[in-house]
């Protein structure tokens, strides 16, 4: 076991794969000598060499675009787009091509592409960098969006999103980049869609994605506190959904939460309080109350941002006034 | 090596033989079309035969092309099958997409062709990605990625000049000028009033041939694949021709004189220039002549009737190729 920073993490989960497959190759802008805009991919050039980790011009067009073609010809692609917001710069080859061409080509080809991209706000730095884009990609089917909240989720959702034949949006959350935890030595794989029941309770469930997930914890914490006890689901991958894990939570408190970065329509939750509506609506006690950013682009003020953002305040006040 | 020389014998009997095939085959389209019996859209090469056997022929087997919306020709020249194209377009299971691509997505990866592209543009940097990929590898093959006039004016014709521009990569785009992108004519939506003059600006060479002349198009393209397979680099070969048929099903040709087509159709035909050629130079008779002929006809005929016999594509599987 090692305690690692988030950051840490995503370069030594990158090397773990690079290491394992000598075929693949890092796209992106800074990410070779600079070590990433966000020190992500801090040494990677030093251990694989400038072939395999490559700085491209600033066109993430051509960066998803030659992954894509990369990857349909032999050459798995991990491809950096600096933030996600940037994604909407490239969306026609992540929505269009990376994501349709498996079933346009009727099975064809395979882009085994993984799209690492700095999701979430928290940094200050405006509108246009600071978006939580999840929804964004849930919403392409072809596509699978993973998200961690943690250093060895980091490590063992790369690995799983490294080694998946199709499209993988992965979001690292900029505002978990200092947070460390503990990693265990060794190849950590982890399968997708598989979500982790991070806190048991009893009375009532919160669903939480990457940045969320320890603001649920410590809501879940001061709601103990007042006799409520949470359980708290880190979702970690939106597609595939683990469904089951949600429905059985529910199944046993009877309430659920959703806690969620991205703007509030068609959030992520949206979709999961329909599927629980649907599946298991004679469980529930109460209506679904979805905890989201209101359906804004975010602030650059501190001030404006926090309270946009879900704040473990927040969180609690609404869950405790619902639960009352 | 070129898998045929359209200026030999036994070369000029096959590059006549696919020209005729892209010509029967569209024409049967319309046909088809017409009888309502083939549904959606469609584009047709009809008239720009030169450009897409010139390029094909210049590639050797293994080579990869990408395409357009109007790449039946692209297809057919790079060793498509007939009646899986036929059976696509028919929306059959034995389409070379099963059904879930129809003619805008023709794919045939086996042979090398990652696709045709609904998107206009769209299959620019996933060309540049396949040649970075054979660079990678060290494979010596190349891609060959066509493209239209109007493409030109599309971000990602330029970030894929450019990045293969700084990476020397094995592609060679070929821009099928046919003079208009649906009713915008080239000289209109081009600044600068030349689109293989903007080569210069990253670099690279650009050759402007006669689209309409097989033999200049294939000598070109072999020189411009030959330099790509040393490691020399991209190349931008413009090719100057001229789409007949409206520029979809629903294109009542408002935007043209009739007397226009009818010059480009009794003067710079592909198809009667390169008979004319062929029986000049003595490479055919005009017996031989009338066998390709014969023999294009025949292959679309059976092709046409023994996809017409296939099942349809099969909703049972409707899900099934979004993800692997
Ligand atoms: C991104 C995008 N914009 C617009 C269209 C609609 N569209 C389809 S083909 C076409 C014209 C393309 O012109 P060109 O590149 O010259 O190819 P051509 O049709 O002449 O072969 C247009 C505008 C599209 N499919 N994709
Ligand atoms: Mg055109």
């Amino acid at each position: 076991m090692a305690e690692m920073s988030y950051r840490d993490a995503i370069a030594y989960g990158i090397a773990q794969e690079m290491r394992r497959d000598p075929r693949l190759v890092m796209l992106g802008e800074d990410i070779a000598a600079a070590g990433g805009v966000f020190k992500t991919t801090v040494g990677l050039l030093e251990q694989f060499g400038p072939d395999r980790v490559r700085d491209t011009p600033i066109s993430e067009q051509a960066i998803l675009g030659a992954a894509m073609g990369a990857a349909m010809t032999g050459i798995p692609v991990i491809a950096e787009i600096m933030f996600s917001d940037f994604i909407a710069v490239c969306f026609d080859i992540l929505a269009n091509q990376m994501a349709k061409t498996r079933y346009m080509t009727g099975g064809q080809v395979t882009v085994p592409v993984v799209i690492r991209t700095h999701n979430g706000g928290g940094a200050r730095f405006g509108a246009q960098h600071s978006q939580s884009v999840e929804n964004w990609c849930m919403m392409i089917p072809g596509l699978k969006v993973v998200a961690p909240s943690t250093p060895r989720d980091v490590v063992g959702l790369m690995a799983a999103a490294v080694r998946d034949p199709d499209p993988v949006v992965f979001l690292e959350h900029k505002s978990l980049l200092a947070t460390k935890g503990e990693v265990p030595e060794g190849e950590i794989v982890d399968e997708l869609g598989v979500a982790k029941v991070v806190r048991e309770g009893t009375d009532c469930t919160i669903v939480a994605l990457a940045l969320m997930v320890p603001r649920a914890l410590q809501a879940a914490e001061r709601l103990a506190a007042e006799g409520i006890s949470a359980e708290v689901i880190d979702l970690r991958s939106l597609v595939p959904l683990d469904t089951q894990t949600i429905l059985s939570s529910v199944a046993k408190t009877g309430r659920l939460f959703t806690v969620e970065e991205n703007p509030r329509l068609c959030g992520w939750g949206a979709e999961i309080a329909s599927i629980v509506g649907h599946e298991a609506f004679w469980d529930l006690d109460g209506p679904v109350v979805r905890i989201t950013t209101p359906h804004i682009p975010l602030p650059a003020a501190e001030t404006l941002e926090d309270m946009a953002i879900p704040s473990v305040d927040r969180i609690y006040k609404e869950i405790v006034e619902v639960m009352d | 090596m070129p898998k045929r020389d359209p200026t030999t014998p036994d070369g000029a009997r096959r590059s006549l033989l696919v020209m005729w095939t892209i010509r029967r085959f569209e024409e049967a389209l319309e046909e088809l079309f017409a009888r309502g019996v083939l549904h959606g859209t469609m584009h047709l090469s009809i008239g720009q035969e030169a450009v897409a056997e010139g390029v094909a022929a210049a590639l050797d087997e293994g080579d990869f092309i990408t395409s357009t919306h109007r790449g039946h020709g692209h297809a057919i020249a790079h060793g498509a099958d007939l009646e899986r194209m036929f059976a696509e377009l028919l929306m059959k299971d034995t389409g070379y997409c099963r059904g879930r691509g129809g003619s805008m997505h023709i794919a045939d990866v086996a042979a090398g062709n990652l696709g045709a592209n609904g998107i206009v543009a769209g299959s620019m940097t996933i060309a540049t990605g396949a040649a970075f990929s054979q660079m990678m590898q060290g494979t010596g093959k190349v891609v060959a990625c066509f493209f239209g006039d109007g493409a030109a004016n599309e971000g990602a014709f330029h970030e894929s000049l450019n990045l293969a521009g700084i990476w020397s990569l094995p592609v060679v785009f070929v821009c099928e000028n046919n003079q208009y992108g649906m009713s915008m004519a080239v000289d209109k939506a081009t600044a600068g009033g030349s689109i293989v003059r903007r080569a210069d600006a990253y670099g690279i060479p650009g050759v402007r041939v006669d689209g309409n002349d097989v033999v200049d198009v294939f000598r070109n393209t072999s020189e411009a694949v030959a330099r790509a397979r040393r490691g020399e680099g991209p190349i931008l070969i413009e090719a100057v021709t001229y789409r007949y048929r409206g520029h979809s099903k629903s294109d009542r040709n408002l935007y043209r004189t009739v007397d226009e087509i009818e010059q480009w159709r009794k003067s710079r035909d592909p198809l009667d220039r390169y008979e004319a050629r062929v029986i000049d130079e003595g490479w055919l008779t005009s017996d031989q002549l009338e066998e390709c002929r014969i023999e294009a006809r025949d292959a679309v005929r059976r092709a046409v009737e023994a996809a017409f016999r296939a099942p349809d594509a099969d909703p049972a599987d409707l899900v099934g190729a979004a993800y692997a």
